[in-house]
């Protein structure tokens, strides 16, 4: 749901994905980098990315991803049902 | 899209590669960014980003399938392992291909006459309108008791079952007027016959109502194949004339190609013009076929039918112009004495007929000579098998389980399988071009027969079947969870237990027995075809007759004397070519299955009680000189002669059966009287003839009445010509071309419209009428050598590879005095055991499988004694070379050489 909501700000390479997240989470998730990537791959498969070659600001050749309209729907849906827990549990939390 | 992932894995691994190569190479950059040396930015990049190489592996692993991975593998090895030994691959391979190839074969036979629809839109509510009469005697055909006229039209007019109904009969015809006159085949239609087809010509248009109407202007349909010889397939044929028996008809329309009545292909179709003011009750000559509604049973049409004969019978006279009788005598004899009952039954039966049981039986020796091809190469793969025990054993040690190791074997014999199978679909093709080019003429749809996709998936099933069936044997045996003792018991310092034989030897038993069993089937169809060969069949040296028919059309020559005449001098020109000895013509020949003539016959002073009708007998009119040229003895009195036919005397011939049956003896016929019915002229027996079998060699002869050529009818008071000739031509050139071309000759210069057709020799006619025999007797003794021969592969190898396993115990005996002699004899002895036990087996299997095929047999058992000793023998001694051959390598061996090979 991190890469997708990444991706939803436009297309990006797999370091940038990582380092945002990085950067997102104020240092808070530390992931590796390539944990990204059977990830990403799995996106590929259902369609939900699409990955083309391209250059960096650096003039470094790398893959970036964007987000298919599948993939668009996949977010809206997770993170609805992201909030609708994260709610819950606030709620929960609360009354206790 | 796994699929895909799967086919471009390699693609997007190296992807994978390049874009993680390309991430290290930014985050070193952002390091070396932060003022970091880049050696240690790559460090602390690679650190940072983790295992990728695993990474890659996961991805790698979630692009494909396992089993897939694994399956892929073991295809691999087990190719490579197959290579590594060719002679066995081959020998494997080849035997399976001939199991499959014969079997494929057979069973699209099987599939395309037996089991397809026929190629007709909603084939299966197609039936084939025949009816019984158990008290008609010989006027029942093959076929069944024909409809009338008077029965179609009551049964098309009052029926509830079909949606359409009509009748047919084939005739040959003479066209003229395009070069040659030829003689053609048609198929005369009734309306409503075609609309049961729900066929549509290809170009033109289909018979009307008023072309069938009784005195419509002449219309003929052409079939596809009579379109493309004679016209080229021009399509501007429509509206033609052309001469039919020397009438025009204008061609309406062409029927597409594969479009046939009846099983014989005919060239044209005309239609019937059936007149209801000359319809009466009898005149049983007409086939009919039926489209029933959709829902109605045959049971529901047959009750129909049932229901329409008491109808039929009382609402149309006896004789032309006569009056209704409305039951009486009539009912009495059509209904009580003949018992006149429908038998519909699908018209694919009707049209496969009597070769069912004879295909079927081809079909059960084929899946026999599978079975033992199987065993063979189960034998094969023991073998082998055996020979890699060790590494089995290794394998299983170092924990590969022993499903995965019978599967490793499995794919052994499944690529086996596999490559006999296409191997034999090659064999199976090659083996149908060659029947369908020189199979028999009278087996059914003999056209339609190929390859198709049944045939296809059959192939590739018994392909796995089979590599399942022999491919299980050894893997169970070697795989199962004691494999691991192997590894104990593999020292090569002993004779191997029992035990390990046991396998191998019920495969040889059960070869045997099934060769056997298969040989016996031959040798019984072998002894059948000597016993119909052997047959008198009532004529002599039928290679050196010459046949062909003509038809003089009553268009062509309307005076029935003159067409005697004309035959009479067609024969006697032919008579003056060179090289022939005599010459007779009749109205049908011996064997030739054309729908023959019977009727009753009184005796002088002989009587029938009113209602009940004389035993039908066999009707030919024949020519002075007939029997002379067949070779047929007269027994008693003397041939009709020319002079008797023009005369009007009245005089017959009989069989010698029907001569003892009414007189005693053939002497005693002479001069007696006979006459058909009451009313006919008496006429004096003049002669008696050996009996001819008519009906085909298995059948036996019938009581035959010879009218003359040209005579007076049994009902009516006037003379007429047999119009459609059958000749035999006595002479050692019978069945040349330049015979042939001297008879048209002949006949052209008699007549110019008259066609010569069907020339062949009397033994074609008479092998034709035993082709369901030769038939079945060639697949048997193809299936029953490939028996013999793959059984003898399995008792040579099992000997064989006993003798190579126990060289060392021969060795030893050898060493401690024994001779080669003796220990050659253990081994024989061996073999035969094996042999015996199948023999034994084989033959009590045969005895209850023979009676399944006594249909097929003429003139032998079933358990025929000779067969059942001969076989066995013949077996026997083939075995004992079979197994004395290799047994004979014992001499070879030298004891001491063997003792140092440790």
């Amino acid at each position: 749901m991190m890469i997708l909501g990444t991706l939803s700000q436009g297309p990006r390479h797999g370091y940038a994905i990582a380092k945002h997240i990085h950067d997102w989470s104020k240092g808070g998730l530390d992931i590796e980098d390539g944990s990204l990537y059977p990830a990403l791959n799995r996106m590929l498969t259902k369609g939900w990315v699409r990955a083309e070659w391209g250059l960096t600001e650096n003039k470094r050749k790398a893959r970036f991803y964007r987000l298919t309209a599948a993939g668009r729907k996949q977010l809206e849906a997770e993170s609805s049902a992201f909030n609708k827990m994260v709610r819950s549990i606030q709620l929960v939390m609360r009354t206790s | 899209m796994l699929w895909r992932n799967l086919l471009r894995r390699g693609r997007l691994d190296r992807e994978w590669r390049e874009e993680m190569d390309a991430h290290i190479q930014i985050l070193t950059d952002s390091f070396v960014a932060r003022g970091l040396t880049p050696r240690d930015a790559r460090a602390a990049a690679l650190k940072q980003a983790g295992n990728l190489v695993a990474r890659r592996e996961e991805i790698y692993s979630m692009n494909g399938i396992q089993w897939l991975d694994s399956i892929s593998r073991d295809v691999r090895y087990a190719l490579r392992g197959l290579r590594n030994q060719p002679s066995f691959t081959l020998i494997a391979v080849l035997t399976l291909a001939l199991g499959i190839g014969a079997n494929t074969a057979v069973f699209s036979v099987v599939n395309s006459v037996l089991l397809k629809p026929l190629p007709f839109p909603h084939s299966e509510q197609l039936v084939d309108l025949a009816q019984v009469a158990p008290g008609a005697g010989g006027l029942v055909g093959s076929r069944g008791l024909g409809l009338s006229t008077s029965m179609y039209f009551t049964y098309a007019e009052q029926n509830r079952s079909f949606q359409s109904m009509g009748v047919w009969i084939s005739q040959h015809v003479t066209v003229t007027g395009q070069g040659e006159p030829e003689q053609v085949l048609a198929n005369v239609v009734s309306d409503g016959l075609m609309q049961a087809f729900a066929v549509q010509p290809e170009i033109g248009r289909p018979f009307t109502a008023s072309d069938q109407a009784p005195g419509a202007s002449g219309t003929v349909l052409l079939t596809h194949g009579y379109w493309q010889r004679r016209f080229g397939g021009d399509q501007a044929v429509i509206g033609r004339k052309i001469l039919v028996d020397s009438v025009p008809r204008q061609v309406v329309g062409v029927m597409p190609a594969g479009f046939r009545i009846a099983d014989l292909p005919a060239d044209l179709i005309l239609p019937m013009q059936l007149d209801r003011r000359q319809a009466i009750l009898a005149g049983f000559y007409l086939n009919a076929i039926a489209r029933l509604k959709p829902g109605v049973s045959i049971n529901q049409a047959n009750a129909d039918i049932g229901r329409l004969l008491p109808i039929w019978v009382r609402s149309w006279p006896d004789s032309p112009g006569g009056k209704v009788s409305g039951g009486g005598f009539v009912e009495q004899l059509f209904l009580k004495s003949w018992r006149i009952g429908p038998n519909i039954r699908p018209l694919r039966d009707s049209v496969v007929g009597n070769v069912s049981s004879a295909l079927w039986v081809v079909m059960g020796t084929l899946a026999m000579v599978m079975l033992i091809a199987c065993a063979n190469v189960a034998n094969l793969l023991l073998v082998r098998v055996d020979a890699r025990r060790s590494e089995l054993a290794v394998r299983a040690a170092l924990g590969a389980g022993w499903l995965r190791i019978v599967r490793q074997l499995l794919m052994e014999s499944l690529l086996l399988g596999a490559a006999g199978g296409a191997l034999g679909l090659a064999i199976a093709y090659g083996g149908l071009r060659l029947l369908v080019r020189n199979g028999p003429s009278n087996l059914p749809r003999l056209s339609e027969i190929g390859l198709d996709s049944h045939a296809l998936a059959f192939t590739a099933i018994v392909s796995i079947v089979s590599g399942l069936l022999f491919g299980l044997i050894p893997a169970l045996r070697y795989a199962g969870p004691r494999v691991s003792l192997s590894l104990r018991d593999n020292s090569r310092t002993m004779s191997e237990g029992r035990d390990r034989h046991r396998a191998r030897n019920t495969l040889v038993v059960l070869q045997v027995s099934l060769a056997l069993v298969l040989l016996i089937c031959s040798g019984l169809m072998i002894r059948t075809f000597q016993a119909m060969r052997g047959v008198r069949p009532g004529f002599e040296r039928p290679d050196s007759v010459q046949t062909f028919r003509i038809v003089v059309p009553e268009t062509l020559i309307p005076n029935d004397e003159q067409v005697t005449r004309i035959e009479q001098v067609i024969a006697e020109k032919v008579a003056a070519i060179p090289g022939v000895t005599s010459v007779g013509f009749a109205s049908a020949l011996p064997m030739d299955g054309v729908h023959p003539n019977w009727d009753g016959i009184l005796k002088e002073g002989q009587s029938y009680a009113q209602g009940s009708r004389p035993p039908m007998r066999f009707y030919l009119n024949v020519s002075p000189g007939f029997f002379g040229s067949l070779g047929t003895r007269l027994k008693a009195g003397r041939d009709v002669s020319w002079t008797d036919i023009y005369g009007d005397r009245k005089v017959v011939l009989v069989s010698e059966n029907l001569a003892r049956e009414l007189w005693g003896s053939a002497a005693a016929a002479v001069g007696q009287r006979v006459r058909a019915n009451d009313g006919d002229v008496w006429r004096e027996v003049v002669g008696v003839v050996e009996d001819v079998r008519h009906l085909g060699a298995q059948e036996p002869a019938p009581a035959v009445v010879y009218w003359p050529i040209y005579c007076r009818l049994t009902y009516r008071p006037i003379m007429v010509a047999t119009r459609a000739a059958a000749f035999t031509v006595r002479t050692d050139r019978a069945g040349t071309g330049a015979l042939l071309a001297e008879i048209r000759q002949a006949v052209g210069s008699v007549n110019a419209a008259i066609a010569v057709a069907n020339p062949e020799t009397l033994r074609e006619t008479v092998d034709r009428s035993m082709a369901r025999t030769s038939f079945t007797l060639v697949m048997l003794v193809v299936a029953g050598a490939m028996a013999l021969v793959l059984g003898l592969i399995g008792i040579y190898g099992v000997i064989a590879y006993a003798v190579s396993q126990r060289t060392r115990e021969i060795g030893i005996r050898i060493a401690l005095g024994a001779r080669a002699g003796d220990i050659r004899q253990m081994f024989v002895r061996y073999g035969l055991g094996l042999c015996g036990l199948g023999i034994a087996i084989g033959a009590g299997a045969a005895a209850i499988l023979t009676r399944a095929m006594s249909s097929l047999l003429f003139g032998v058992a079933p358990l025929d004694p000779f067969t059942f000793a001969a076989v066995p023998l013949t077996l026997l001694l083939a075995a004992l070379a079979a197994t004395y051959l290799p047994a004979r390598r014992v001499s070879a061996v030298d004891p001491v050489q063997c003792m140092r090979a440790e």
